[in-house]
């Protein structure tokens, strides 16, 4: 494949998925290719490779995925034992800045020439001159490590103060902290501070067996959980050459479109509440619950968690549940369009949306913005969409897209996409092939590895997978489009009041554990 | 005109409202001795905080979810604040990040006494596959218990709604069904 009209050597690892080593030097040569041609950065990660013997001289790599015209790029640099350094990313692309820091904190990778190398992961569980994700580091429950300070960026002058918030926030939500700098009600600056839910995900996924694995994967953030553990699944039956039956794969589909509504049906009743519009929160959450319990009747789990699996699925759908299925959509997409229909008409509401939280679609480009934030800002990337897996080649998904990057936008999206899965959750039913449910995977055959991409709700989800000689898991990484959109959050409130930053944060409602790990 | 069509979706959705579960004592893992006094002064109303410790964000889906039309947790007197400060009983998904250690004892320490805490969740109750997936190791400090005292464990990966309910109510009525 070429990018940008050069040959960087990648080889096909799987449809729309492309593998290659480069030099470290050769990365930013390789990141402007790929953002002249149009893509993005995805996903930065890094692994340590010393105990891989015989497998070239890398003792550490790290790894970039790009999206590109031609697909889903996944390039690696092996790095050096002594001095593990690789050039900034973030130049190119500013959404490689988070992960390089986390990357440093996990793994002691430094990004040269990186204008921000703050610590980002690490707060107090570990010390600056320990490294998690390398093999020799102890995952135990050692001594609390030393706490160092983490410097914010003040904010000075006449009229300006400081207002802190969390990580333990006032609503349910998950933990994070936000230091605003305002002026009166305006908002200046927005610094978030994150990884108070690290719970040491990617260091839990080593030596275990590939069944646990997908068990993990589906809990790095919960909401996702179909998504993240049919993209584990995904890089494991890729590493191992495994077939996964029809049927199962058509099931998956329709797991992660059930999910993708109940997600869109949450978020578009938190959206009504955050404007004091009660009625939309309980109406949308009546059918977000009656959507719950058919998953519970039909798959045996209300979030289907565990229902996907390497090899296929476990969970199967009989006629009668095809045909409940069925009528549920219908009738909750008849709901959803009353229920539009009173959003599109309330003044108040629509006074609160419009024009708030506004990503403009250059900035969100040279950001990176991505997922259903991305595509409210006219980012028209769905990997649904333009690189279609099974069985997704065989449905036609429509894209949804806006341009004014604001709440409206990004609830207009949802909208849309809750249409568009209950349409796809129809055809899915309708064309559901007969067959297995899984196949027994293959045995490994020495070290293998495998990438896994998935359009969730939220945006595209990545997981790589390393499995060992012995077939257990030797590197897992798992990311979260939240990475790449946090960032956007800090400018999309700027200049906006306090008092609308519940309701922009919640119109891109991202992952804190997801980005966390 | 949205006021129309607004009031035409309430009285066509009618009250959706289910009764309560009961009470399930066998959630309970320590005595309430000052069970009678908080009856005393609070009656069957209780204020609640939620604390994420570090979860995945599954069992905040099933927190939510209590909050909807079907469950009518406010109808049973049982209320979501803001501030610990204003609560009876924190709710806390986990397990417990060391990022969120000192947080999380923090909120314990500013709920003011008498206080239940419920830990929701398999991680947070240290049971369960997804509790033994998530156990104590160089980021987490494993179960709520291992960092502030427990009065009730409600399992699940997530636990149900009703499940949830029928803890936060063993913790508030010691386990006489409402």
């Amino acid at each position: 494949m070429k990018i940008n009209g050069l040959d960087w050597n990648l080889a096909p690892l799987a449809e729309h998925i492309w593998r290659g080593e480069v030099t470290p030097d050769a990365l930013p040569d390789l990141a402007r290719a790929v953002k002249e041609e149009g893509g993005q950065l995805v996903a930065l990660w890094g692994s340590d490779e010393r105990h891989l013997a015989g497998q070239g001289s890398g003792c550490f790599a790290v790894h970039a995925a790009f999206i590109t015209a031609g697909g889903l790029a996944w390039v690696s640099a092996a790095l050096d034992a002594k001095q593990p350094a690789y050039p900034d990313l973030s130049a190119t692309f500013p959404q490689a800045e988070r992960m390089q820091r986390a990357t440093y904190d996990l793994l002691g990778l430094t990004a040269e020439g990186a204008v921000d190398s703050r610590k980002w992961l690490r707060h107090k569980a570990w010390a600056a001159d320990e490294f998690p994700l390398r093999k020799d580091f102890a995952a135990s429950a050692g001594d609390p490590a030393p706490v160092d300070g983490y410097p914010f960026i003040r904010v000075e002058g006449e009229g300006v103060h400081e207002i802190p918030v969390g990580p333990i926030h006032a609503g349910t939500i998950e933990p994070g902290h936000f230091r605003f700098s305002i002026i009166g009600d305006r908002i200046l600056k927005l610094e978030q501070r994150l990884g108070y839910t690290h719970q040491g995900v990617e260091k839990r996924f080593e030596g275990r067996d590939l069944a646990t694995g997908a068990k993990l994967a589906g809990r790095v953030s919960g909401d996702s959980h179909s998504a993240f553990t049919w993209a584990y699944c995904m890089a494991v039956e890729q590493a191992l050459g495994a077939r996964v039956p029809e049927r199962a794969q058509w099931l998956r589909g329709l797991f992660l479109e059930i999910e993708r509504v109940a997600n869109h049906l949450g978020d578009l009743g938190y959206l009504g509440n955050d404007v004091a519009l009660s009625f939309g929160f309980m109406q949308f959450w009546r059918l977000k619950e009656d959507w719950l319990r058919l998953c519970r009747d039909l798959f045996g789990h209300r979030y289907l968690f565990d229902r996907i699996v390497p090899g296929g699925v476990a969970a199967d759908l009989d006629d009668p549940g095809r045909r409940r299925l069925a009528d549920l959509s219908h009738r909750i997409e008849g709901e959803v369009r009353e229920l539009k229909a009173i959003y599109d008409e309330h003044a108040t509401l629509q006074d609160r949306f419009a024009n708030t939280g506004i990503c403009k679609p250059a900035l969100a480009a040279r950001l990176g913005l991505t997922g259903l934030a991305g595509r409210a800002s006219a980012q028209a990337w769905d990997a649904r969409v333009q690189f279609p897996q099974a069985p997704y080649d065989r449905l036609e998904v429509n894209m949804a897209t806006g341009r004014k990057g604001d709440v409206l936008a990004r609830a207009e999206v949802r909208f849309a996409e809750v249409f568009e899965s209950l349409r796809l959750i129809r055809a899915i039913l309708d064309k559901l092939p007969n067959g297995d449910l899984a196949a027994p995977l293959p045995v490994a055959d020495g070290v293998c590895q495998g990438l896994g991409w998935v359009e969730g709700w939220r945006g595209e989800i990545l997981v790589a997978v390393r499995i060992a000689a012995d077939g257990r898991l030797d590197r897992v990484h798992p990311h979260d489009p939240s990475w790449q959109n946090w960032p956007l959050l800090e400018i999309g409130v700027l200049g906006n009041i306090v008092p609308d930053f519940p309701l922009i944060n919640k119109s891109f409602n991202l992952s804190y554990s997801g980005q966390d790990l | 005109m949205a006021t129309h069509l607004l009031l035409q979706k309430i009285f066509k959705t009618g009250i959706v409202s289910e009764p309560a579960p009961v009470a399930d004592p066998a959630l309970r893992t320590r005595e309430q001795e000052l069970q009678a006094e908080i009856l005393k002064v609070f009656g069957q109303a209780v204020a609640i905080r939620h604390v994420d410790a570090g979860s995945c964000n599954g069992c905040e889906l099933e927190i939510h979810a209590i909050n909807g039309p079907q469950y009518n947790i406010e109808g049973m007197g049982v209320k979501f604040a803001a501030s610990p400060r204003h609560v009876d009983l924190l709710l806390v998904t986990g397990p417990v990040s060391r990022n969120l250690e000192t947080a999380l004892k923090r909120t314990y320490d500013a709920t003011p006494e008498p206080k239940w805490v419920v830990a929701m969740g398999d991680c947070a109750a240290g049971c369960g596959e997804a509790g033994g997936l998530f156990g104590a190791n160089y980021a987490s400090c494993g179960k709520i218990s291992n960092v502030i005292p427990v009065d009730v464990e409600v399992p699940g990966c997530p636990p149900t709604p009703e499940a949830l309910l029928a803890g936060i109510l063993a913790a508030v009525s010691g386990g006489r069904a409402g």
